[in-house]
């Protein structure tokens, strides 16, 4: 593959991606993008950023070989990328220190965000406390009934949380109204987006900052195997993980990638979350990309068991990564990864967040046809604590 | 000349200023919809822009967002939209009529199709929000080949650079946002719109019209003492929202004509 440099410089991955925002955006996208470039050029942003992911986060956090599972699978090596072992519990606190850190830089006093399952939300106020910022968290009202823990947690770090009623009262209703908040408070106010989504510079960036993934998995896998995987396998919902490991092994066209979407109760149903598999490029949130949207154009409401995956649109390098066919991009049902959960609790006694399994069930589908020397990568995004209500209803328990 | 264009130089020479009031295509209902234009027009409206709904309305606030919601339940598309402007054409030939959205449902029915579909229903300009100039290129090109005026933004934070790129790539007119914020906030600050509005006309001959937060007449006069025209869209939904439909285009009357006495005294 010839050398890869997108986005250009006004952040078009081929025909998706740019900057599709009203004009009262303009300026503040513009001022974001300027900072940005700074920071990415500024060793000494760059080294307080690292610090912060080796001090605060923990990091490199390990690769591990599953070798129950990958016995019980039968077939290729099974390795995993533990950012389950992360400060918060997942890769999103990667981008938000990156984030955070660029805040307080452009003196931006006050940061929102907007978060589905919480664990952007819960990372966003972490870096908050620690760096000693407002925060407010929009999150759509029926998230915050289903993940009641994690409004919790953003409450005890000194987060504001905001339940939006609009629209279908998820994720994507956050996200629209964490961009009116910015509108509106423009001047005091750095908006952390938690996903490769959104107006540029917010794909580029936050590919940016967890791009950390993918190159800590190039030095561990040499190490410990003597070779890069055949294959990555990472979930995607707005793709910043699958962004973050899949980055760094673009031009190395040896390692296919596979992004994995959520295919909830089957895609014929129409109650999933599977834009790329299922969906039309088309304009949403500040940028082009896949789609679920009806015939007149309107945005459908998704189901995934997994709220993080819970969204319509996609990362628009997903979008570009799909149609150069650089990444092949999946799906699995709610009960795959529902299975895949349990499997790897009893196998490896790792509790997978419902996002991650979607992966783990992509590995374990793959690994039995593959032979016996033949090596999976998989992202293991973050842990599924927050999960445990989810699991115990969809088991006729109650907690 | 276009509509628009002839509907400012009449103004301008009455030494009159706009009056453009903005209702969500649909809502209350389609039913109400063309009464509700002819409506405005009887009540002094020189201009109507016209929302089309959408699922995921960034840059508007709560009031356009439930109007949208209200619309969207009847399942009103854009296809919809357009034949609204059609059936209310076979009255009204000439008030122009400008769309309001964003990009996604244009995109969905295709540029072309809605190009040809939007110049047979007698549209006169169209207000793409989330398209900003330097992402539309073609889309313009294309609305300006079929007669239709490009209509873009401009804000309060947008720099004198930016200002000059909109006013080249925008026809018609220029529409000035005056706050930082989404349509319909209470913020609307005075002083900035008679501070902009000249460094606007630095910039270009196109008429310039103000909205976001105008909520009534004093505002709307204020506002007309710099400007050529004043938007007007969250205040008529609450209008329109806030009372029976069937009475709903005697309300939006009896609102706006106190705002056109203001505008003409």
């Amino acid at each position: 593959m010839r050398m890869y440099d997108l986005p250009d410089a006004r952040g078009h991955f081929g025909p998706y991606g740019g900057v599709f925002v009203a004009e009262t955006l303009t300026a503040a996208l513009d001022e974001l993008r300027v900072a940005y470039e700074r920071a990415r050029q500024d060793p000494a942003f760059q080294a307080e950023f690292k610090y912060e992911l080796k001090h605060y986060v923990g990091r490199p956090s390990p690769i591990y070989f599953a070798k129950r599972l990958t016995e019980k699978c039968g077939g290729a090596r099974i390795y995993i990328k533990r950012e389950d072992l992360n400060h918060t519990g997942a890769h999103k606190i990667n981008n938000t220190i990156g984030q955070a850190l660029l805040a307080r830089n452009m003196k931006k006093p006050r940061v929102i965000a907007e978060t589905g399952a919480g664990m952007h939300g819960v990372a966003t106020a972490t870096v908050a406390a620690r760096y000693g910022m407002e925060c407010v968290v929009y999150m759509g009202v029926d998230d915050v009934k289903r993940q009641a823990a994690n409004v919790h947690r953003m409450g005890v770090l000194g987060a504001k949380v905001v339940g939006v009623e609009s629209g279908s009262r998820t994720l994507k209703d956050a996200l629209n109204e964490a961009m009116r908040d910015w509108v509106t408070n423009v001047d005091s106010t750095f908006y952390i987006i938690g996903t490769v989504a959104g107006p540029h510079p917010y794909p580029m960036m936050v590919r940016d900052f967890q791009r950390v993934i993918g190159d800590e998995s190039i030095e561990q896998m040499q190490e410990l195997a003597g070779r890069q995987p055949d294959a990555v396998i990472a979930c995607v919902g707005g793709g910043s993980n699958a962004m973050g490991i899949f980055y760094p092994y673009i031009e190395n066209t040896k390692v296919k990638l596979i992004g994995v979407e959520a295919a909830g109760e089957g895609l014929a149903t129409g109650k999933h979350a599977a834009s790329l598999c299922a969906g039309k490029p088309g304009v949403l949130h500040g940028n082009r990309t896949y789609l679920l949207q009806d015939a007149n154009g309107q945005i459908t409401e998704t189901h995934s068991v997994s709220a993080g995956l819970d969204y319509p649109g996609v990362g628009p390098e997903h979008s570009w990564l799909k149609d150069s066919k650089r990444a092949e991009y999946v799906a699995v049902t709610d009960d795959e990864a529902l299975a895949a959960f349990h499997e790897l609790c009893r196998s490896e006694g790792i509790i997978p967040a419902l996002e991650s399994a979607h992966a783990v069930a992509q590995a374990m589908k793959m690994a039995p046809k593959m032979k016996k020397d033949a090596i999976l990568l998989v992202n293991l995004s973050g842990r599924g604590d927050k999960d445990m209500h989810t699991v115990a209803e969809r088991s006729g328990k109650k907690l | 000349m276009s509509r628009i264009q002839g509907r400012f130089e009449a103004l301008a020479k009455a030494k009159r200023k706009g009056l453009i009031p903005y209702i969500m295509a649909g809502d209350p209902h389609p039913s109400l919809t063309v009464p509700l234009m002819h409506g405005l027009v009887e009540a002094g409206a020189d201009i109507i822009e016209f929302g089309v709904p959408f699922s995921d309305p960034m840059a508007d606030g709560p009031v356009v967002q439930r109007s949208g919601e209200r619309a969207l339940k009847h399942g009103v598309g854009l296809k919809d939209v357009l034949s609204l402007v059609k059936q209310f054409r076979e009255k009204d030939k000439t008030t122009p009529v400008v769309l309001m959205g964003y990009a996604n449902p244009i995109e969905a029915m295709g540029t072309e199709k809605f190009a040809a579909a939007a110049k047979a229903a007698g549209i006169d300009g169209v207000i793409v929000v989330d398209y900003p100039p330097e992402e539309c290129l073609d889309f313009s090109a294309l609305m300006k080949k079929s007669d239709i005026d490009p209509i873009f933004l401009l804000a309060p934070t947008s720099t004198k650079k930016r200002i000059d790129e909109v006013a080249r790539s925008g026809s018609g007119y220029l529409y000035y946002v005056s706050l930082r914020g989404v349509t319909g906030a209470a913020n609307i600050d005075l002083s900035d719109v008679a501070a902009h509005i000249p460094q606007i006309r630095k910039a270009t001959k196109l008429p310039i019209g103000v909205g976001f937060g105008i909520r009534d007449a004093e505002s709307a006069k204020r506002v007309a003492q710099t400007a050529d025209a004043v938007v007007i869209g969250s205040r008529i939904i609450q209008e329109i929202e806030n009372g029976s439909p069937e009475d709903a285009v005697m309300r939006v009357k009896n609102f706006l004509k106190p705002i056109r006495q203001a505008l003409d005294a």
